[in-house]
């Protein structure tokens, strides 16, 4: 029983870990429609542009705000340079381009930056809290709770008047320009906060099992997580990174010694085709109604 | 001047129907082909066995993912299964004793059910949602592939193939394996280019335009994307096979990885979707375009031109690939196919400017 309480509470955790990852994408999906499969690799160059800035000898507490700082601006340049030119293409368009952004930064930042895990200190005890039985991971326990806090942010980030505006671009480009709001600048703004989703998840998950390009593989979890919650909401993040991670935890933590190894991928990959095939849209997320 | 008809010019329906519309075309074609033909005889073995033979079978398998992507406008990501599916089953047919001639078609109608029961699962939806559940597609038979030991014979075993003859002849040499390679490539292509004109082809532009207006016109088009689906992963996993027995002769599931996945769908991209001579030149340019610039970095860095590390050289060939995936996007969306279509509108009536089209 201690030993599914325990998988039970470290995979809840790790689910909210997931879902700091699929918030950025979410932020963009939300405002621009665009699906960012970049977001695992975008993940990937805020822990390592963490690392870069505490190997300039800062404090980790000021490298995360700089980090951020780099990341947002990065966000925008990638919305500028290369998305704003895919207004109006097909789906697989855009798709593939994330993609290649996705396969150019995991050459690119670990061939400059060196491809060996670069540790991240975030200063967080490695021994585990014991709860009677329960062995709790320090960094999950803290990851869980900054997922939580983030996720409260932008939900209030959303009441806001530039979160007003960004819903309102993500409601109907046309209407949105019409009163005057710049769709263009909130779509970029949204890049930028996705950017900085990022650097978030880049420093906890860094901190955890250190940064190199294995960061970027974290895509495939987040997928599910915003496929299960909805690609569009940002409450479904949570409740969509909870099950994955439980699911993803539980049920390895039976099967690995039977079916040998590796359970966790067919459980995240079956809970996308589930999700897909039953409600496509998500458990909070708003049907899109087609017209022809 | 080249062409010694400056357009198109047809005065009968038989003419306008025709595969070569211009003779010249048909010629060019015809001096290719002997010249793939005789490939084994002048291009050295190495070239043979490390360019120009995987080139051949992975335009086969643009070609069959350029059917379900160009043609019917169903995005796929997780097609390298579908191909491993076909690889792993011929390998198993011929090794319990099916003729090799056989296996090779079995394997293509066992690829294509699998593929298509998984494409009939995400038959409710469209873009982002199929690209996902393919993708999912692709982890799920990835992992029963490494992990059903009957299937790969362990997690981290290579499973050699066996050898075989085709039509009596044996797939030995490596002439041999790439006239075989050859021949299924240029089947899939003439089937390509003849697919466009039936109903059937039409039926799935159709599709691809818009379903519910295909709907509205009499094509079903749940039938008719299960058909997509059928076809494509049939010629994928045949293509699946002869890669195995021609090309990699010792297979592993990492050979059929999600990234090969996304390789495909590059080198569909990047030739131009749905075109036949697109198909041919995105796999050539994806698969050797990395290669080649690396060489060349890597040699300009070994004479001590371009101070660069080692680190940075391992990383050089993914950059490259990703960066041409995002340049071909952003510069020529419709590909390479385009660019050799502008090429040759333009010598179509050279010396003047503007064809009367």
């Amino acid at each position: 029983m201690a030993y599914f309480i325990e998988l039970l509470i470290s995979g809840a955790l790790t689910g909210l870990m997931y879902s700091l990852v699929a918030l950025g994408f979410v932020l963009i999906y939300k405002s621009a429609g665009v699906p960012n499969l970049a977001q695992g690799a975008l993940v990937m160059t805020a822990g390592y542009a963490v690392w870069m800035v505490m190997a300039w000898g800062l404090n980790v507490w000021i490298a995360i705000p700089i980090a951020a700082a780099i990341m947002f601006g990065f966000g925008l340049v990638v919305e500028r340079l290369l998305l704003r030119r895919m207004v109006g293409q097909p789906v697989i368009m855009v798709v593939m381009l994330t993609l290649g952004l996705e396969i150019l930064l995991r050459g690119l930042v670990p061939g400059v930056l060196g491809s060996t895990p670069k540790p991240i200190d975030l200063g967080i005890d490695f021994a585990p809290i014991i709860i009677g039985d329960v062995f709790i991971n320090r960094t999950a326990l803290y990851g869980g709770i900054v997922a939580l806090a983030l996720v409260g942010a932008s939900l209030l980030f959303f009441r806001t008047r530039l979160g007003t505006k960004l819903r309102a671009v993500s409601d109907d480009h046309v209407s949105s320009w019409a009163v005057g709001i710049s769709v263009e600048r909130a779509i970029g703004i949204s890049w930028g906060l996705a950017g900085i989703a990022a650097v978030v998840a880049g420093a906890l998950w860094g901190s955890s099992q250190g940064v190199d390009w294995t960061l970027s593989a974290l895509l495939f979890p987040a997928v599910a997580v915003v496929i299960l919650g909805g690609v569009d909401s940002v409450p479904g993040v949570l409740v969509g990174g909870i099950l994955v991670g439980v699911l993803g935890t539980v049920i390895p933590g039976y099967l690995d010694s039977i079916a040998g190894g590796s359970t966790r991928d067919v459980v995240t990959s079956l809970i996308i085709l589930l999700t897909i095939m039953v409600r496509p849209f998500g458990i909070f997320g708003r049907e899109d109604i087609e017209r022809i | 001047m080249f062409y010694r008809l400056s357009g198109t010019y047809h005065t009968s329906y038989a003419a306008d129907r025709k595969l070569w519309k211009i003779p010249t075309d048909r010629w060019l074609v015809i001096a290719l082909l002997v010249l793939a033909l005789l490939a084994p005889l002048y291009v050295s073995p190495l070239y043979l066995g490390s360019y120009v033979l995987p080139w051949v079978i992975w335009s086969a398998a643009a070609l069959s993912l350029t059917l379900l992507m160009g043609l019917a406008g169903q995005l796929h990501f997780g097609f390298a299964a579908v191909m491993a599916i076909g690889a792993y089953a011929s390998i198993h047919l011929v090794r319990a004793g099916v003729p090799f001639e056989l296996s090779l078609l079995l394997s293509g109608l066992i690829s294509a059910v699998i593929g298509a029961v998984f494409g009939g699962a995400a038959l409710r939806v469209k873009g982002l949602y199929l690209v996902m559940a393919t993708l999912a597609m692709q982890y799920l038979v990835d992992w029963v592939v490494v992990n059903v030991p009957a299937i790969s014979g362990g997690a981290h075993a290579t499973l050699r193939t066996p050898a075989v003859s085709f039509l009596f002849l044996p797939v030995e040499s490596l002439a041999a394996r790439y006239w075989l390679a050859l021949a299924w490539a240029v089947l899939l292509t003439v089937f390509f280019m003849n697919v466009k004109r039936t109903s059937f082809g039409r039926a799935l532009v159709a599709i691809r335009d818009k379903d519910f207006a295909a709907a509205v016109i009499g094509v079903d088009p749940f039938k008719t994307k299960l058909m997509a689906f059928f076809t494509s992963s049939f010629m994928g996993g045949v293509t699946g096979a002869i890669l195995a027995f021609c090309f990699y002769r010792a297979v592993t599931p990492e050979q059929f990885g999600f990234n090969v996945s996304i390789q495909l769908v590059a080198m569909v991209l990047v030739g131009g979707l749905g075109s036949v001579i697109g198909s041919w030149l995105g796999a050539g340019f994806v698969l050797l375009a990395p290669i080649f610039l690396t060489n060349l970095v890597s040699s300009l860095a070994a004479s001590g031109w371009v101070p660069v590390s080692q680190n940075f050289l391992s990383h050089l060939p993914l950059m490259i690939y990703g960066a041409m995936i995002i340049g071909f996007l952003l510069l020529e969306p419709l590909g390479l196919a385009k660019i050799y279509d502008n090429i040759r509108k333009y010598f179509l009536v050279w010396p003047f400017r503007h064809a009367r089209s």
